[in-house]
């Protein structure tokens, strides 16, 4: 009864908005949106084949090298600049201003510097993503308990070791908040990139369906690209869980008393 | 580092950490210092042939252009273009967020009931809306406006709903035996604990609604400076085009800037700013 009870709060909106979806359709055909059966049967034919390979998968291959390279840069610049207060001072109004940079302006320039090719669209997606990685970083280090660092200090506790088993750990919360921020700005940035200059890719093929006016195909695409940030996000929780048990755990144990 | 050395040196460092606001640079020397020398590097790179000057052209070129723009009437057009898509589709997306946040977070049942879809609808990308909105509005204003209305929603959306959750039960319970109707118990039980959460929610808000309209000017071609952007760049028009980038990061900075202002004022009799000010 309990479980099926769970099962009605977790489908039965969605039902109801498919089904609500399926009878404004099903009456009289409209253009612009396409019935539910149909869309499926789109979306299997479009997806499902040769383009998997040529537009799909490559896409995600640089949304993911995009991704992980600005997260394991903005760790790594964000530690160095997070742990040296003059160095923090001096380039804060600079970082300041490239993370409120909306990042789609930076695939013209890249256009230009890189020209068009992968390397464009990875480096696009790296120049949007390191910024909340990187700051958060700074932010992360600069707010540790001053009590922890005393300790690790008296306790001789230096270099490497100090980083790996101190300060990361303590950062960790604020350093997963921007990756979290960071992998929606990539995706959006995916698919611009491959909407502004590109001749393959998902976001192409979206927009060249939309030319086309191939309106069920359009929808299947959106369809896709959502498929992809619902997974992302499930993906980073499930890292997030992992990462951040003992934060979890320190957090309940903490609002009990 | 020795045992031996291991008191004097910290005893330093307290001294210098108090010392640090009369002696040593100020934090905007050090800061201007940064801007100085990140404008340094740029002018040089060019200069060296690191990179091609018709790529990218020198600082002092960009910032000749951007304050031309400033003179120019089509330049304050296109910024209040992108600032009115800006403003109107924060403006919508907040107050349906709010609205709906509201309604949903104060029924445990609608809460249960609606999570698996929120869930799923929130972290479709927004940029997935281009097509459907190119095809439905065309280059008109409404495209940028479904592509905002659409991404700053959710932020708001789960921003409220934490705060509703977060709502003292005893409060809640006490409100609810004086005979607090719905509306007084939304006004002064729920909101006062929601607004901080709901500051947050509008603050993340405000930049991602900055990043669409620039999105949706740069690609659909709806009016805006991120319009401008894109014809800069394919009329070769190089410096003007970063100049214009330069003002949209500016227009970033400000938003992040006053957003802070805001939050800070509206919540001037919350603990968590009270605190932050005495610290």
């Amino acid at each position: 009864m309990k479980i099926l009870k769970s099962f009605g709060y977790l489908l039965g909106l969605p039902l109801i908005l498919l089904a609500w979806w399926w009878l404004a359709t099903s009456g009289a055909p409209n253009f612009f949106v396409p019935t539910p059966a149909k869309l499926l049967t789109t979306f299997v034919e479009t997806w499902f084949g040769e383009r998997m390979l040529t537009d799909v998968l490559p896409s995600i291959m640089r949304l993911v090298v995009g991704v992980l390279a600005a997260i394991v840069l903005g760790i790594v610049l964000g530690l160095a600049v997070g742990l040296n207060r003059t160095l923090r001072a001096v380039t804060e109004p600079v970082f300041e201003f490239f993370r409120a940079l909306p990042p789609p302006v930076l695939v013209p320039v890249l256009m230009l510097l890189v020209g068009i090719n992968d390397g464009m669209k990875v480096a696009v997606i790296i120049s949007g993503c390191i910024w909340p990685v990187l700051l958060n970083t700074i932010e992360g280090v600069r707010s540790i308990d001053p009590v922890q660092n005393e300790t690790s200090r008296s306790y001789g506790i230096t270099g490497f070791s100090r980083i790996r088993y101190q300060i990361l750990p303590s950062a960790t919360p604020t350093i997963m908040a921007g990756v979290r921020q960071a992998l929606s700005i990539g995706l959006i940035l995916m698919v611009i990139s491959e909407m502004f200059a590109s001749s393959s890719g998902l976001g192409f093929t979206i927009v060249q369906f939309q030319r086309s006016f191939a309106v069920p195909e359009m929808w299947s695409g959106i369809v896709v690209l959502g498929l992809i940030g619902v997974a992302l996000s499930f993906i980073f929780q499930w890292v997030q869980r992992r990462v951040l048990r003992w934060y979890h755990g320190l957090k309940e144990v903490e609002n009990a008393v | 580092m020795t045992q031996a050395t291991e008191p004097s040196t910290r005893a330093a460092a307290k001294a210098k950490a108090s010392r640090l606001p009369s002696k040593g640079l100020p934090k905007w020397v050090l800061g201007l210092i940064g801007i100085v020398v990140f404008l340094g590097f740029w002018e040089l790179m060019p200069a060296l042939g690191v990179v091609q000057a018709k790529y990218l052209p020198p600082a002092s070129e960009v910032i000749a252009a951007l304050a031309t723009d400033l003179g120019l009437t089509a330049f304050w057009v296109a910024v209040g273009d992108t600032m009115a898509a800006w403003a109107i589709g924060l403006a919508i997306a907040v107050a349906a967020a709010l609205v709906l946040g509201l309604v949903i977070g104060m029924s445990p049942f609608l809460r249960r009931f609606t999570n698996s879809t929120i869930e799923f609808l929130r972290p479709i990308p927004s940029v997935a809306l281009i097509p459907l909105a190119v095809l439905l509005f065309g280059i008109k204003i409404e495209s940028s406006l479904l592509l905002i209305v659409y991404a700053c929603f959710w932020q708001v959306l789960i921003q409220v709903l934490y705060g509703v959750a977060d709502v003292d039960n005893v409060a809640m319970q006490t409100a609810r035996s004086y005979g607090f109707s719905y509306a007084q118990r939304v006004r002064d039980v729920v909101f006062p604990t929601m607004l901080p959460y709901l500051m947050t929610g509008i603050r993340l808000a405000a930049s991602v609604a900055l990043i669409l309209a620039i999105t949706a000017e740069l690609l659909i071609g709806s009016p805006g400076l991120g319009k401008e952007i894109a014809l800069a760049q394919s009329g070769g028009a190089i410096s003007g085009m970063y100049a214009l980038i330069l003002a949209t990061g500016f227009l970033g900075v400000a938003i992040n800037g006053v957003t802070r202002v805001v939050e800070k004022r509206v919540l001037s009799w919350h603990p968590s700013v009270r605190g932050e000010a005495t610290a």
